[in-house]
Order: C-alpha cells, then structure tokens, then sequence
C-alpha cells in the first residue's frame, strides 16, 4: 500500500497549505488583525494531512482547539475559516465561533473544541448513525496527548469497541499538554498501547512521516469500513511554537524545536518528490505560488467583509422560536 | 487582584502545611498568574501540576480533604467544572450531609470564569448559578484585590467546600490591599458606594460597571447606591434589605445569562425580605439566554455593561 504521484503531489500541497496558513494566521494574530486566543499546528502538519488523505470528502471529522490544519485538510475552503477567525458576518460560523470553536459541516468536519477530548465521545455517536446508514463511511477524530488523559478518552474507544463502530481514534502526541511534559501526566509511556485494554488495534507512528501517517489511517479506515470496529493511532510529532500565540515557552527546550525544524514533515516529503523526481524547485515554486494565491485571497476577502450586526449575537439558539423572549 | 490571589494561596500555605494546589499547568502559573512562583516557595509537593483529568484532579481533592488535607483546585476556567460535575455536585456538595455529618470537606475551588477578549462558547462562561442551586457548596464571588485575598484565605480555612469565582477580567484590576491578614468572612456583603436613591446589588466585573454606572448617575443627581455581596452562599439578606429599605429601589446586575440565575433568586430574596418596602419593581441586568459568541460585535452585544446598569437605574425611577 503507497501513495502514488497524485496523491504525494496532493499531500505535498496540503501540507504547504496548512503551514503557510497557520504562518499567516500568527502574523495577523501578531498585528491585532484576529481576536480571541490562537492555537496554530505548525510542525504538525502530517498528521492532519496525511490522516485527512487516507478519507473520503463524505467521511466524518471531529477537532480539537488546534484544529485549522484538520479543516484544511478535510477540504474546507480557506475563505470561510479566515472569516471565522477574523469574526466575520460570512465566517463558516457567522462569527459566533472563532478558531477555537468552529465547525464547517459543508465537508463534514463536525467541530474544533474548547474542551479536550470532547470529540472522543461524539465520534461513536457518528459512529452509530453511520452504522446504521450502511454507508461505510468512517470518523476521524483527533485528540492530543493531553486529552487522552480525560475520561472520554477512554469511554468513547471503549464504547466504539464494544458497538465495532467505524472510528478512528487519532492522537497527536506533541510531547506536551500546554507547560505538562506527557512523561510527567501519561502512565504507561505510550497512548496506542492503552488500545489492547479494549481489544482494538494501537499503533505508533512517526507523525512527521505523512507516508506514514496515511498508511496507518488507511490501514484503520479500511478496517472500519469492513465493519471491523475502531482503531487507535499515536502520531508522535513536535509543535514548534508555543502552546497558544504568546507563550512563552519557559517549559521546553530551543533544542526540541530545532529537532522539530530538522524532522520537518514539509521538506522531508519534499526531497522524497525531488527524489523520485516528482518535483523540481520551479514546480515546488508554482505549488508554493498557488497556496500563496489561495491564502492571499482569503485573507482579502476576511478583511473586506463585514462584522456581524451585534444583535445576530441571539440568532441561531433553536431551530424556530415558538416565544418572544 | 491576581497577585493578591497569588498572596493569599502563599499565606496559607506558610500557614498550614496541610494546604496544596492541584491544576493544570499551574506551576507556571498558568493560565492567568494567579499560582506564579508559588512552587519555589512550596515545591512540586505541594504545587500539583496534575494531568488533564478534571475528574480526578477535583474527585482527588475530595479524597484529600476528607482524610486530612486542604486542597485548592484551579478550575483553570471555570467552563471546564464541567468536566467533574460529578465530583463537585453528588461527591462534594454532599459528603457532610449524606454521612450525617462525620466528614469534613475543607476544599477550595477556585474558578476563573467569565466574558472577555473573545474566549468563545467554551471559555467565558459564569456558572455561579449552578452552584447556588445547589446545596452543600458555599459559593463567593470577589470584585476587588482585597475581597479577593480576604475571601480566598476564608475558603481555604473553612471545614467545608468553597468555591471562589474569581472573574478573569479583573486579575489586572489593581487596588488597595490591607498590611494585615485579613480574612473576609463569608456571608457579609460591602457597600462599594453610599447612594440615597437606587441599590445596585452586583457581583464581579458588574460591580466594576456599576460603579461606572453611578458615577455617570451622580452628575445627573441620581445617588447609586453599589452593593457588593461578595458570598452568595452564604448570602447576607441583612444587608441588602438594609440598603434597599432605604433607596426604595432595586438594580440587580450579573454577567451571567438571565434566566434561572443568581441575579433572579436575588430578587425574589428582595421580594421577601423588602416587598413592602419597594417603589417600583425590581429591574434586573444579565446576558441574553444565548451562549458567548466569539466575534467582538457579538459578544459585545451580550456583554453587560455600565450603559446597561444606567438604563435599568433609570427604569427604576421612572
Ligand atoms: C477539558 C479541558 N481541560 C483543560 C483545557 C485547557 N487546555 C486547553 S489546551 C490544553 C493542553 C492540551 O494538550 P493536548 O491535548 O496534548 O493538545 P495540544 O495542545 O498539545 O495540541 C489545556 C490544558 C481544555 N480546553 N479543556
């Protein structure tokens, strides 16, 4: 099982368009352009990517507060996400979300979250409806190390497990929760081992290895799709900035970050094209010219486009409004 | 009002070895100062930087609690209780009083919470009314560096769970705080501000709008008359009674939504106790029964604020 040309091509692009977005993001961020608090993937791209590229546009995805990277990789359309970042009237939420509490339910890409393994519990839900559908569609849903630490964690594999529910249970293990090292806040060492507690499949990959990355994902998607239950997947990656934008990062080491930068997802899988001559610089050039093309126009469009009217702040609570007030 | 938080965690501390803070990621401090520098001091016995497990971080504390330790829990925001509601409402709230009273809970919640800089719908909640609503939990709600120290130091030394809601809008607010240690007892209300014509009874950061309120009031004349409960469990009726006998006139200003909340059971408690006494009705200020949007427009929109406290004192008297 490899990926052939189109799809490294594919995943090449994808992941470009992730970094150079979350890049972006901590520039308008740092020039008082985006509201709220900011949490940006950088570094970890091949997990969300290389997860993303082993599923189908109608397969399901659940987030987390680190969430654009999943988004872009699921196929949202970069316009709607930077609205919804800068609070816009036509972010993909009108506004009433924000990067840390979006959803873009155009490509199934059921929600970030505010709060940490959330996603661990809706996934056998989606699960459940997709079961009895029969559409063979699977749920992704990424949580980080930290998160695994939570209770829902552990309820929501062992729930998909004991159903056989179509959900892979992604885990994007950075080293740390915020300033807590996982050494110090995980028992046991590894998180894909806490699978063979509940029967199902766990396995460790190296997350900056979007091949990887896609093989194990494809490996799990298809088990589910089978009908054959859930799977458990640990990407051990590295974040290279801070937790949110203005961390000051006293917590970890300059040395962790540069091993981040050395075991580079982007241009590791960039030599491998250059290798097998799939790409050149111009053709690299032009990639990287399109992504610029694609951010450029959304952050245009998200600095031209209106606030929402702050009474829209009551719209949107229930489906019909049978009382006045 | 953070360092003064920071003070009294450090006093007690010195005070009583028994005393220890669990939470998330809080021997940096984070995520708002408040535990700053205190594991240098105390060291990483005594300053828990525990995992991502909210259930057991509180769940843990009642273990401690009941067999001879005081903990002080960082909520880290208060959204996140949440995740041990469990542990807080069916454990906590009623180990005295299910087991006849054998077992003492000194348990400290600290609860950062509220509206602000675009945190969104999982990140600026105010939840005091859920605790109110129930019983076995006294509940205090700080709106100065002072009340905060003083309250936090009431908590930690009290034989029973205590929740502070400390609003995350005002750790930067700055003010006196007494050379003194100064516990503030629970239960006693303070007047921030005499005023002969409207009571305002507020809480947190709406004390602060209050204020703001009447002082725009006075240059029209109208006194305002601030008061500041402090501890909503438990409350000092006395006191507030006392203030609207005399202004004839209820305001009663949260951050929190309207329905169903503190801000209501405060005027039925105003009904009882003054009902007679009241010239018009008592008009209250809260969030629209929506959740926290994250766009500033929006959550400015829910947001209450000083005009809002204006326009309820002017209702009052028309
Ligand atoms: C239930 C819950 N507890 C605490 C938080 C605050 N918080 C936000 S991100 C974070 C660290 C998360 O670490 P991890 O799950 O490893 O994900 P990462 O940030 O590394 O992507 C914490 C403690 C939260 N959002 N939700």
């Amino acid at each position: 099982m490899a990926p052939g040309p189109d799809l490294l091509l594919q995943m090449y692009a994808g992941m470009l368009r992730v970094r150079l977005f979350e890049e972006r993001v901590r520039e308008l961020f740092a020039n008082g352009r985006l509201p709220g608090f900011l949490h940006t993937s950088i570094g970890q791209e091949a997990c969300a990517v290389g997860a993303c590229a082993a599923l189908r546009a109608d397969d399901y995805v659940l987030s987390t507060h680190r969430g654009h990277g999943h988004l872009i990789a699921k196929g949202g359309a970069l316009r709607g996400l930077m609205a919804e970042l800068y609070g816009k009237a036509n972010g993909v939420c009108h506004g009433k979300g924000g990067s840390m509490h979006l959803a873009d339910a155009s490509v199934n890409y059921l929600g970030a979250n505010g709060v940490l393994a959330a996603g661990c519990v809706l996934a056998p839900g989606v699960g459940l409806s997709i079961k009895r559908r029969g559409s063979a569609q699977v749920v992704v849903t990424f949580f980080g190390d930290g998160a695994a630490n939570r209770g829902p964690f552990h309820e929501g594999v062992n729930l998909a497990a004991v159903w056989t529910l179509p959900v892979v249970f992604f885990c994007e293990n950075n080293r740390w929760a915020s300033s807590t090292a996982s050494s110090l806040s995980a028992a046991g060492g590894s998180i894909a081992a806490r699978a063979a507690g509940y029967g199902i499949p766990g396995e460790t990959v190296d997350g900056n290895d979007v091949l990887a990355v896609w093989e194990a994902t494809t490996r799990a998607v298809l088990r589910a799709r089978r009908g054959e239950g859930p799977s458990l997947i640990e990407a051990r990656t590295i974040r290279w900035v801070g937790h949110f934008e203005g961390d000051a990062q006293a917590y970890r080491t300059k040395a962790e970050v540069e091993e981040g930068r050395r075991t580079d997802p982007l241009a590791r899988l960039g030599r491998l094209l250059e290798a097998r001559q799939l790409l050149d610089a111009a053709h690299a050039g032009r990639i990287r010219a399109g992504v610029v093309a694609e951010i450029d126009d959304a952050v245009a469009h998200a600095e031209t486009s209106p606030l929402p009217a702050p009474q829209d702040a009551l719209a949107d609570l229930f489906a019909s409004y049978p009382w006045s007030r | 009002m953070g360092d003064a938080l920071n003070l009294a965690l450090r006093e007690e501390m010195r005070r009583d070895p028994r005393v220890y803070c669990i939470g998330e990621d809080i021997v940096l401090g984070l995520p708002f100062g408040v535990t700053k520098g205190l594991v240098d001091e105390f060291g990483p016995e005594r300053v828990l930087n525990a995992p991502i497990s909210e259930a057991a971080i509180v769940g843990s504390a009642m273990g401690a609690a009941v067999t001879g330790l005081v903990p002080v829990v960082d909520m880290h925001f208060a959204d996140f209780v949440t995740c041990a509601m469990d542990e807080v409402v069916n454990q906590i709230a009623k180990s005295r009083y299910m087991f006849g009273g054998q077992l003492d809970c000194p348990l400290t919640l600290r609860m950062p919470y509220g509206i602000g800089r675009s945190g969104g719908g999982h990140h600026s909640n105010s939840v005091e009314a859920w605790f109110v609503n129930t019983p076995g939990l006294k509940v205090c709600i700080p709106s100065t560096p002072a009340d905060a120290r003083g309250l936090l130091k009431t908590a930690i030394r009290d034989p029973d769970p205590v929740l502070v809601f400390e609003h995350r809008g005002l750790y930067r607010v700055t003010g006196e705080v007494p050379e003194a240690e100064t516990p503030v007892p629970l239960g006693a209300a303070d007047v921030k501000r005499p005023g002969r014509d409207v009571t305002v009874i507020a809480t947190a950061r709406m004390v602060h709008a209050s204020l703001e309120a009447a002082r725009r009031l006075a240059e029209e004349g109208v006194e305002v008359e601030v008061v500041d409960p402090r501890s909503l469990v438990p409350l000092d009726r006395e006191a507030l009674a006392l203030s609207v006998r005399r202004t004839h006139r209820a305001v009663i200003a949260e951050e929190g939504p309207m329905r169903a909340s503190v801000g209501a059971w405060l005027a039925w408690v105003i009904m009882e106790d003054c009902f007679d006494d009241l010239d018009a009705p008592i008009v209250r200020v809260a969030a629209p029964d929506v959740p926290i949007p994250f766009s500033p427009p929006l959550e400015g929109f829910v947001t209450p604020d000083a005009d809002d406290v204006v326009a309820a004192v002017r209702q009052t008297l028309k």
